[in-house]
């Protein structure tokens, strides 16, 4: 395990490379380019905005320009988590050839896929943050909770991708599994709602490691209070358990990967 | 023990593949799931799927040697390659390396298309194990190498396969590495470029790195590496001086040939006996004759016999056959035999030759039959002559040369 480890960081050169080209190769020769970073989020918004003014048509309470905002911080949030895991199953079977014929250390697939989501997200929090910063929502010391979130986030999005590559290797419908559970996650995860609005059975809702990191982040930024914090000391045992054994299985698993493909 | 020395041990390795479709998705899975909970299934029928690409493979390489591994498609060799690179693990045995190792199993493997010459030299570079300090210091270097540098920024998938092959030797080939695997990359590319390949692979050998080489480029072998393995249905067969290994390669692969044979007409015995010598080892300039047999077990149209001699790197250094010899074409009915002798002097230098027999048809231009190498001779060395041939050298006048007057008699004589 720890020799895994120094074998990774000695090739970090690596993992940059295999990133970049990910980028690189998602933006060229389409027409968007870059745009592409804000799509997904954005159409995340757009319906989580739909849904809530649908519910508020029926309360009869308007929607507020802070639950907008909030919803924005969970799309993107939702965006990268969902496209890490999209992508991480097809990063090893995608690349038949590097897994077969040259050795590498294999967990730099599906951290490059996380990497190149991570550029997403940054390009897509950005334009976010300036539109925040214009009309003054957030800004507190809540704030400084943010990186802590994300960090977490990024390690339960990594112990899961490495699962779900690995996964995907051996059985190709894997891969599908993975898009229908995408694909109803969103409505099992605070997206478009938040957890208080099922008054008693917030706390079932909060089980998905996601739901106390995504609440939380909506929180600190847009109502600048603290998160939920023994719910987010559950969020980040569980990130460390999968990140600890995605890792532990991934690398058990790494030898019959180039017969298995 | 000298382990300092040795760059790769390779001990009692053997790898077992399973035959055929393993469980591919989930819905296969878990009816075998059920089955080997009911105790039924994982019975000879899956044990029939298994096989062994590999049976206890041993060998060792010291520092700075050129290895090769010789051997027909099928034989293991990019099995071997593949567990000593780490890209698959032994099912048992071990494996020990000394050194930073490249592998070169097949050019351009980490290209992509879409990215151009420029950027997979980056890509590749660093796949291969390079800094992406080193790359930027080697580029010019690779990119000259690969003689494409008016390419360098299209992209590759609109290279053709030769210029691909290049790029990737080239970014290969700079990595510097302490053992470099190369498998059959010199097949690619023109003839130019292939030997500037082996140039590159013999500088880099002289370098001081440990190179193991598998090609079916045979001559590529005997000349870039003192020492070979012959592997053969996973097995290793012969080890030692690559000549020798060449030549139980060659005649291996020339018994399996007869045994595939499914002809009207074919060679049965091809003796090779001297005047005074009888056996493998002959003298420089003996008279030697060759006796070719053979049968036919249907209709056969007419052929020729056509006999030649490949030197140890195997060059075809001469040919002949009943033919050019002013022989009319062999005419055989179903069952009848035929014999003829080639009567020859043996005016080569010593060293190993192979003898090969060909059935041919001249007016069609086809091979009927082939037997190579149908026998191995040694002829011994000679003091006065290096090289293939022997032409008989002799010095006719030997001593100093008379004043200048007398030399200018000469020339105009």
């Amino acid at each position: 395990m720890r020799a895994a480890l120094q074998e990774l960081v000695a090739r970090r050169d690596l993992l940059y490379m295999i990133a970049w080209r990910e980028i690189k190769i998602r933006y060229k020769q389409s027409v968007m380019g870059f745009m592409w970073a804000i799509l997904l989020p954005s159409v995340i918004v757009a319906a989580g905005i739909m849904v809530r003014y649908g519910m508020s048509a029926i309360s009869g309470k308007a929607i507020s320009g802070q639950e907008i905002a909030a919803i924005t911080v969970k799309g993107l949030v939702w965006a990268f988590f969902a496209g890490s895991l999209r992508f991480s199953s097809t990063s090893l079977i995608g690349n038949p050839n590097l897994v077969t014929k040259i050795y590498m250390p294999r967990e730099i697939f599906p951290l490059a896929t996380i990497l190149s989501q991570l550029l997403d997200l940054g390009v897509a929090s950005g334009l976010v943050a300036v539109v925040f910063a214009v009309t003054r929502v957030g800004a507190s010391w809540q704030l400084l909770w943010v990186p802590v979130l994300l960090v977490i986030i990024v390690l339960l999005a990594t112990g899961w991708a490495l699962l779900i590559s690995a996964a995907c290797l051996f059985f190709r419908d894997v891969k599908y599994l993975v898009e229908v559970v995408i694909t109803f996650a969103i409505f099992v995860t605070p997206v478009f709602y938040d957890v208080e609005m099922f008054k008693k059975y917030a706390n079932l809702l909060l089980l998905n490691p996601l739901a106390p990191l995504i609440e939380g982040l909506a929180k600190c930024i847009v109502n600048g209070s603290a998160p939920n914090l023994p719910w987010v000391a559950y969020s980040a045992a569980v990130a460390l358990v999968s990140l600890v054994g995605g890792f532990y299985l991934f690398k058990r698993w790494e030898p019959s990967f180039a017969e298995s493909i | 023990m000298t382990t300092e020395n040795i760059a790769l041990r390779v001990q009692n390795v053997s790898k077992k593949f399973s035959r055929g479709e393993m469980h591919d998705s989930l819905r296969d899975l878990i009816p075998s799931f059920f089955a080997r909970l009911t105790g039924r299934a994982r019975t000879s029928s899956a044990a029939a799927k298994e096989f062994w690409a590999l049976q206890d493979v041993s060998f060792e390489l010291n520092r700075g040697e050129a290895f090769g591994i010789i051997g027909s498609n099928g034989a293991g060799k990019s099995t071997i390659l593949k567990l000593i690179t780490g890209i698959m693990k032994p099912t048992s045995g071990r494996i020990d390396l000394n050194g930073r190792l490249s592998a070169l199993i097949e050019v351009g493997a980490g290209f992509h298309p879409d990215l151009t010459g420029r950027e997979n030299i980056y890509l590749n570079g660093t796949i291969l194990g390079m800094k992406r300090a080193e790359i930027d210091r080697k580029f010019d270097a690779i990119v000259e190498f690969s003689g494409l540098a008016d390419f360098i920024d299209t992209p590759v998938k609109r290279y053709s396969t030769g210029m691909y092959a290049r790029l990737g030797f080239s970014v290969a080939a700079h990595v510097d590495p302490d053992i470099l695997i190369v498998d059959e990359v010199l097949s690619v590319g023109d003839i130019v470029f292939q030997n500037r390949c082996l140039e590159k692979m013999n500088e880099i050998i002289r370098s001081g790195a440990t190179v193991i080489f598998v090609s079916h480029n045979l001559r590529a072998i005997a000349e870039l590496c003192p020492r070979s393995i012959l592997l053969e249905h996973g097995k290793v067969t012969a080890s030692g001086p690559s000549q020798e290994v060449l030549r139980s390669y060659l005649e291996s692969s020339g018994r399996e040939g007869r045994r595939a044979r499914s002809k009207e007409i074919f060679i049965t015995a091809v003796k090779v006996r001297g005047s005074h010598s009888e056996g493998v080892a002959f003298d420089s300039g003996e008279k030697v004759w060759v006796d070719v047999e053979m049968e036919c077990t249907g209709d056969a149209e007419p052929c020729s016999v056509v006999l030649f001699i490949n030197d140890d790197r195997q060059y075809e250094i001469f040919h002949t056959s009943t033919e050019y010899l002013g022989c009319p074409p062999i005419s055989l009915k179903q069952g009848e035999r035929f014999a003829c002798t080639f009567e020859l002097d043996l005016n080569l230098a010593g060293g190993t030759f192979y003898w090969g027999v060909l059935l041919y048809r001249f007016n069609i231009e086809k091979t009927v039959d082939r037997l190579f190498p149908a026998a191995t001779i040694f002829v011994n060395t000679l003091p006065e002559v290096r090289g293939v041939v022997n032409p008989r050298p002799r010095i006719t006048s030997f001593g100093p040369l008379a004043g200048i007057e007398q030399g200018k008699e000469a020339i105009k004589l």
